[in-house]
């Protein structure tokens, strides 16, 4: 029964109601097969290239669980802070579907991989814990296209290359509040997946998929209001703005004195509304039970240890990592930490650097700027990390001004050549005639008097001071050797 | 040639290592034997003379270069049509699969071809497996060929009945309820129903997955334990299919018997025909005198054994039958839109009892109904598993009737399913408990009819059941 919508809520009356909202998040396993045979998960193949018995759903082919997959889950949950269950149970989801060769996925059902998990998040300098409710795996289904073939009008195509990829599906509690905390807690799963290599969650592929559900209730309200499932949310801006819209049409329907009905609606994207896709009163019935073709998953509490033990750090440990170890910012280490490539690259930089933390500034200013206008990623700096540490070094040394610096930096963008390379060979170089030495190194000299009686009574150390500053006062051109050979002279003279 | 429908293995090999017949002369005179018998009984759907052929000549080129042929080298065997057979049209007896053609091998053909069998051809069945009498192909029953008059049993009909009217020398069938016991107890042939686990079901066609068992047919004894020696052990394709290892079965089987231990279930012994039992209990005496220690015992969940068995094979069953859908490699009737497309195809092509069983299953799998039944049925299974393990502890094998009347006459219960079900009755606990049992020939009717005993063992002690019917087949049986 279609009902008038009503009209979207004023900011007056969404201030008196709070939305609550979950997700439900899938996520590819990184693995190079499929979960249930050995075909490839390659993507971009030619259509059903990627295929064998198992994943077209012959007559009398049978899965065997990936054992990589199953590692990949484990780890994945674990790094939800969930807890493993030691037996878990593979269900059948039963519809109708071309895409769906076998007529059922194998998904968890009552009894999953893990679960009472967390995500902590942090919008806007404010901490929040989510709650995980559970964590499963499951295969996925083929693609169908319904347009784009000549005989469209009558016909759809199936490509089952995806049929059969392992998932992993991440269900939140209905704990946040805003549709910015939805974002920052896909934000953080996905960041934790690429951190530990579980998933490359890269959404244009499909790698990563969440499907929202929102509902609304007055502020103070215990019951939760009815609630409405978004899918097609196929970006993180579409996840904002689908739950942002939704939010507004519930309260809309409310204050219009009409109800929420529990619905599946689509995102659309062009209009940044949400439509009707089903009504949930008319909901599938999917007659899970458990596939007899699999055995239960036992996990040992040695295996999960195991697994465990060799997981790679996630980003909220590394990110304090970074605070305490370089002396970073909160701020930069968010920044530092926000992809799995950017804190590897930041962390070779500052290890081949005097000064993390003026690195860290290089790295997010001048390289993310120069990456930003070349549209290329982390992964594809022509500027080896170490290079970016050799040139704070440069710097800190004095061999080095920080002008320079910034005029050299381009090029080790542009020529892939490191720092003290292109210094030689643009000649950017280090002043080396004597008489002009000279001058600076008197001047220096004259006003470091202290230094140089320090010196000339023993502290020879210094010598690497006074250096340091002739190599300031030449704007770091002056030819270091030169330079610690005449000061010398002239200080043992 | 010898006469082509009563060879066993063991004359094969001896004919065709003593040169009196070429494999490949073999696979020719069986095939045409085969194909000129098959109008009598309609037990064959398809013949693979090519398959036989190549499988031959590389059989005939072993020989000659004195290698070893394989376990079951020459051997002219059938295949039930609901195992997949590479290049060979695979129809699980259905109109939806009528121009199917797998592009793979079931594991057990596999291993019959790497064993050097012959494949002669694709046996008849009940549509996907579903049926005790064979009635219930879409490509017409099969006759048995002991009264032409009658069902072969089924599922399993056809491959039961090419090797008792000997146009093949063993086959394969499969058993999900007792789909290769009964229709061996109607033709008078040994079928085993190894255990869950034992041979792999990757390729064959599934109806109940957690029942469906693959296993052989053959003319006695030893011929059945050798195909079965063939097919077993673990393959990593069945994640269900065990790492037990296989035994030495014709080692084990002529162990003596005296001083083992068998059980009679008495919930076996209500309701059967009386000539029936007549023939089971002179099979026990036989058992007797060859020193065998006879007690009855009880298996006290029997009495729901139909009504579990019926609630998880079709709720499996409706799930798995779920991807004949006219999407890709089923027939498909034309319709406008997909849920059209879906139900017309469903409709038009699916035979009754599947039918019957998917609405069964899916309604026992409903939202609401599942606690009720699947989930109950599926505790029922564990009781009645639990009485085979308690008596089994006891006694070293079972014996009981594998059904409770012979071969019945072609249409006679096919107007009442309720009927039908119940010659399943004595079969169906095994396949519930996943031990493995088999029927062995225990003498005849006074119509004629072959009556079958049926042998239950302990998990993966099918040699225990073999060394009994191995016994009681040299002491000759009953008559």
């Amino acid at each position: 029964m279609p009902t008038a919508e009503a009209a979207l809520a004023t900011p007056e009356q969404v201030a008196t109601y709070e939305p609550v909202i979950g997700l439900e998040v899938h996520c590819q396993l990184a693995t190079n097969t499929k979960i249930f045979c050995g075909c490839p998960t390659s993507f971009g193949e030619n259509p059903n290239s990627n295929t064998c018995p198992v994943c077209l759903g012959l007559p009398g082919a049978l899965p065997v669980l990936s054992r990589h997959a199953l590692e990949l889950a484990i780890e994945g949950s674990l790094a939800l802070h969930c807890e493993i269950n030691a037996k878990s149970v593979f269900a059948r989801k039963n519809y109708f579907y071309p895409d769906l060769p076998k007529g059922y996925q194998i998904s968890q059902y009552d009894q999953p991989l893990a679960e009472h998990g967390h995500v902590d998040i942090n919008v806007e300098g404010t901490h929040k814990r989510v709650g995980v409710t559970r964590v499963h795996m499951e295969d996925d289904a083929g693609k169908s296209s319904h347009d784009g073939f000549k005989d469209s009008e009558k016909y759809s195509y199936v490509d089952l290359n995806r049929a059969g990829t392992p998932l992993i599906e991440i269900v939140s509690e209905p704990d946040m509040r805003s549709a910015d905390e939805a974002y920052a807690y896909l934000t953080e799963i996905k960041q934790a997946m690429q951190f530990i290599e579980v998933s490359a969650c890269d959404m244009e592929k499909g790698q990563l998929r969440c499907d929202a559900n929102v509902s609304v209730r007055l502020k103070g309200a215990e019951q939760f209001g009815t609630k409405v499932e978004i899918k097609n949310l196929n970006s993180f801006r579409h996840v904002k703005l689908g739950i942002e819209y939704e939010i507004l049409r519930q309260i809309g329907l409310l204050e219009s004195g009409q109800r929420v009905r529990q619905q599946t609606r689509l995102f659309n994207p062009d209009s940044g509304e949400t439509t009707l896709m089903r009504d949930k009163e008319e909901a599938a019935d999917y007659r899970y039970f458990p596939e007899p073709d699999l055995l239960p998953v036992i996990v040992t509490e040695e295996w999960k240890n195991e697994i465990h033990s060799k997981m790679a750090e996630l980003p909220s440990p590394r990110r304090a990592r970074f605070i305490n170890e370089y002396g970073l910012r909160e701020y930069d280490a968010q920044v530092l930490t926000l992809t799995r490539p950017m804190a590897d690259y930041y962390e070779r930089a500052a290890k081949a650097s005097p000064d993390p933390k003026i690195t860290a500034n290089w790295v997010m200013g001048e390289l993310v700027g120069l990456l930003n206008a070349a549209g290329k990623s982390i992964e594809e700096s022509p500027i080896p990390a170490e290079h970016i540490g050799e040139l704070v070094g440069l710097i800190q040394s004095g061999e080095l001004s920080g002008k320079l610096a910034k005029e050299i930096f381009p090029k080790m963008f542009s020529d892939g050549l490191g720092p003290k390379a292109i210094m030689d060979r643009d000649g950017l170089k280090q002043i080396s005639d004597t008489g002009a030495l000279d001058k600076i190194i008197e001047e220096v000299l004259a006003a470091n008097p202290k230094e140089v009686e320090q010196y000339k009574a023993g502290k020879v150390a210094l010598l690497g001071f006074l250096v340091g500053q002739v190599m300031k006062a030449s704007k770091g051109q002056a030819n270091p050797g030169a330079v610690n050979g005449i000061l010398k002279a002239k200080l043992e003279s | 040639m010898e006469n082509l429908s009563t060879l066993t293995i063991g004359e094969v090999k001896q004919g065709l290592k003593e040169k009196k017949f070429s494999a490949v002369e073999l696979a020719r005179a069986a095939m045409q034997f085969a194909e000129a018998e098959n109008p009598k009984t309609n037990a064959y759907l398809s013949f693979s003379p090519e398959l036989a052929e190549e499988a031959a000549k590389q059989v005939d080129a072993k020989l000659a270069h004195g290698e070893d042929p394989g376990l079951l080298g020459g051997v002219p065997i059938a295949v039930k049509d609901v195992l997949s057979t590479k290049g060979v049209k695979t129809t699980c007896a259905s109109r939806l699969l009528e121009n199917y053609v797998p592009a793979y091998d079931a594991t057990a053909v596999e291993r019959l071809k790497a064993s050097g069998a012959l494949i002669v051809g694709k046996a008849n069945c009940d549509e996907f497996a579903m049926g005790s009498s064979n009635e219930n192909s879409a490509f017409g029953p099969v006759r048995n060929p002991v009264a032409l008059d009658r069902v072969p049993g089924g599922s399993s009909g056809g491959s039961a009945a090419v090797v008792a009217q000997g146009t093949a020398v063993a086959s394969l069938g499969s058993d999900t309820g007792g789909s290769i016991r009964q229709p061996a107890s109607f033709c008078g042939v040994v079928g085993v129903t190894p255990t869950y686990g034992r041979v792999s079901r990757y390729g064959l066609v599934a109806f109940a997955s957690s029942l469906d068992h693959v296993g052989p047919f053959a003319r006695n004894v030893s011929d059945a334990a050798l195909v079965l020696e063939a097919i077993a052990g673990r393959d990593e394709l069945d994640a269900t299919s065990a790492f037990a290892p296989v035994d030495d079965y014709q080692a084990e089987m002529r162990k003596p018997v005296a001083g083992m231990k068998i059980g009679i279930p008495k919930e076996y012994f209500d309701g059967l025909e009386a000539e029936t039992g007549d023939k089971i209990y002179a099979g026990l005496e036989v058992l007797k005198k060859l020193g065998c220690e006879v007690k009855e015992v009880s298996l006290p969940h029997t009495a729901y054994a139909i009504s579990c068995y019926y609630i998880i094979c079709t709720a499996e069953a409706s799930s798995n039958l779920a991807r004949y859908d006219g999407v890709r490699y089923t027939a498909r009737a034309e319709a406008a839109g997909l849920n059209e497309m879906y139900s017309r195809t469903r409709g038009e092509f699916f035979g009754m009892e599947c039918k019957r069983r998917i609405m069964l299953g899916t309604y026992v799998l409903s939202h609401g109904y599942y606690d009720a039944f699947y989930l109950k049925a599926q505790k029922v299974r564990t009781l009645i598993a639990g009485d085979f393990s308690n008596a089994l502890a006891d006694v070293d094998a079972l014996i009981a009737p594998v059904s409770p009347f012979p071969a019945f006459k072609i249409g006679e219960k096919m107007a009442d399913p309720m009927q039908m079900y119940l010659s399943d009755i004595y079969t169906i606990t095994g396949d519930l408990a996943g031990i493995p049992c088999m029927s062995v020939p225990c003498g005849k009717t006074a119509a004629g009819l072959p009556v079958g005993m049926q042998i239950f063992s302990g998990h993966f002690k099918e040699s225990t059941m073999f060394r009994l019917a191995y016994a009681f087949e040299q002491a000759g049986g009953v008559a």
